[in-house]
């Protein structure tokens, strides 16, 4: 079976690693302290560690001020009251005037299976694409939740954390030294017929897609892009150019989500065909995680099938 | 408490009436403006930038300075002019760029562009809570800095501004000061009909602040109350200032019309000329 990690656990460790490495660190919750399993940064160090209350317009503000004042406030709540309730706070008091905080958003896509549409988030990558300054990390495990929490850290600017809740695949080996940059893709697997772009949880599904594709002979190529912005435009022209063909995968509305954004670099600099895996622009109910992954089409096999599709089509187009 | 002798006073009314001039100049040479909120905060102003704050406009990012948020962005001009009176930029500058393309002043602020600003405002209720963050920050590095945010009424409608005050009687912030500019009247018309505010200084006592209400138009009332901040170690301090939207100017006071409005250049001379002669 593969092995499975826990993203909370290795987000709150990155970050206590990160406030004992930089006394500009300071953590803010609308509690959601133990959510987040960052109870060892208020104990470590009380003085940088504020809970506010349910009170998430608040919270972004006070980071806001704070980050005036030279510090890193990490802010911690579900991403969709981060990305909803205190959406202009976000975008005004943040982003506006470029200040240094990192927002954590836990909980983004439907991985808080049971708790229903309100505490699931469809539309974060849509609402933090638009807004300018913003930087959008999408990290593919808990091996790059760690790597993602330090890099944000030492950049500069608003910067957004996207992750889930409930274990998942592990992507990368633990321990593995692989070097993280904001903004440049990783090439998990070569391949020449189809590239799979798959970004936060979806890239383990993509890899395992690749493996059933492979079986059938078709050879997919599988990109890790773990930055949704600024996205990574070489690498995606780049697969277009190699593979002619391109999947993409997300936990998220396929509606100005993750895919929206790599159509926009292909229309632009190569137009080849394409497909979108993802949330079909619906509410999801509620249901186990996993229920609801495979009810709304967010499986390896539903990977596989876009990727399939996407080659018939094309090798009828051109038979035409 | 000192006394505030009236050589002082005298420069510091002569301040807010400058303050008043530039705002109304200014405005009526642009596509008008927020007169109303802008002369209602003017003598507020000019207390905190010539008397109360401690702050160096040849080094606006000194670490140690007094903090200043305007939460009512809207009223930026009179801000603004306070700033360049103080000597942070020129005032032929702002009057020459307000509201132009790439300008840094304009009706809303913005703190990357505009020297002395120390937080990007516009959309209300936002000024609070940044202050809390500032104050915090402030009592964590301990320095003795003071963080003043000024809101007007509308601010107190919005429901995250309630939000920061709870925030700041929590977390003991004596060094955070709210001035409220309580002119009474937004866009539409008097605050007590459109959604009442009142009994305003009972809530935030209700919500563990220190408060004093004064007259927001005795410069001698508002140094006096502003040097006794905080008033109690531990909280935050609440001034609520009664001040007359548009005051100064006879045809604004009062006036819900002038919250936002577009002079005559007849209306311009005639407010030039009250304000320098007193009404």
């Amino acid at each position: 079976m593969e092995k499975t990690a826990n993203p909370v656990q290795a987000y709150a460790k990155a970050l206590i690693e990160a406030g004992g490495q930089d006394e500009r660190i300071f953590c803010l919750t609308a509690d959601l302290m133990h959510p987040f399993m960052i109870e060892e940064f208020a104990l470590k160090y009380p003085d940088r560690f504020f809970n506010v209350g349910v009170a998430e317009q608040n919270l972004m503000g006070i980071a806001a001020g704070m980050a005036t004042c030279g510090k890193i406030p990490f802010v911690h709540t579900y991403t969709p009251f981060m990305t909803m309730r205190s959406c202009e706070q976000m975008r005004t008091d943040v982003c506006y005037p470029c200040l240094n905080v990192k927002m954590a958003g836990m909980c983004s896509g439907i991985n808080m299976g049971v708790g229903g549409a309100t505490h699931h988030s469809i539309e974060d990558i849509a609402i933090l694409r638009a807004i300018p300054n913003m930087t959008l990390l999408s990290p593919a495990d808990s091996i790059e939740i760690g790597k993602a929490v330090h890099a944000a850290a030492q950049h500069v600017g608003p910067t957004f954390i996207r992750f889930g809740r409930v274990p998942a695949p592990l992507v990368y080996e633990e321990g593995s030294d692989y070097p993280f940059e904001i903004g440049k893709a990783i090439t998990l697997k070569e391949g020449k017929d189809v590239s799979l772009l798959a970004t936060g949880l979806m890239v383990s599904r993509a890899l395992v897609a690749a493996d059933l594709l492979a079986k059938e002979g078709i050879s997919a190529r599988v990109i890790n892009i773990h930055t949704i912005k600024p996205i990574d435009r070489a690498a995606i022209i780049r697969a277009a150019k190699e593979t002619g063909a391109i999947v993409t995968a997300e936990e998220h509305n396929i509606m100005a989500g993750f895919g929206g954004a790599v159509a926009e670099v292909i229309v632009e600099e190569y137009p080849v065909p394409m497909r979108r895996v993802g949330i079909a622009d619906t509410f999801c109910g509620l249901g186990p995680t996993e229920e609801l992954y495979q009810k709304w089409g967010l499986t390896a096999a539903n990977i596989a099938q876009a990727a399939r599709d996407l080659l018939k089509s094309r090798s009828t187009a051109a038979k035409a | 408490m000192e006394t505030l002798s009236k050589e002082k006073i005298s420069f510091l009314k002569g301040k807010a009436k400058t303050i008043r001039k530039n705002v109304v100049e200014i405005l009526s040479q642009s596509s008008g403006g927020h007169f109303g909120g802008a002369l209602s905060a003017a003598d507020l102003l000019a207390a905190l930038y010539f008397e109360i704050m401690k702050i160096d406009p040849k080094n606006p990012c000194w670490p140690d300075r007094d903090r200043f948020i305007l939460s009512k962005g809207h009223i930026s001009v009179a801000k603004c002019s306070a700033l360049a009176d103080a000597g942070y930029f020129p005032y032929e500058e702002l009057l020459a760029q307000y509201n132009k393309l790439g300008s840094p002043y304009g009706m809303h602020e913005d703190m990357t562009k505009i020297k002395g600003c120390d937080m990007t405002a516009g959309s209300l209720g936002h000024g609070l809570s940044a202050g809390v963050g500032m104050a915090i920050a402030g009592k964590h590095d301990k320095k003795d800095y003071r963080v003043f945010v000024m809101i007007g009424d509308a601010d107190l409608q919005e429901g995250s501004t309630w939000e920061a005050i709870m925030a700041a009687a929590h977390f003991k912030l004596d060094n955070l000061v709210c001035i409220v500019d309580r002119n009474q009247i937004g866009v539409d018309g008097f605050t007590e009909e459109l959604m009442g505010l009142e009994p305003l200084s009972q809530k935030f006592r209700d919500f563990r602040w220190q408060v004093k209400e004064i007259d927001g138009h005795s410069i001698e009332e508002v140094v006096a109350t502003m040097e006794a901040v905080p008033f109690a170690q531990g909280s935050p301090s609440a001034i609520i200032a009664n001040t007359i939207k548009g005051k100064g100017v006879s045809f604004m006071e009062n006036n819900h019309h002038w919250h936002f409005g577009v002079t005559t250049k007849e209306q311009a001379e005639t407010a030039l000329a009250e304000l320098e002669k007193g009404i």
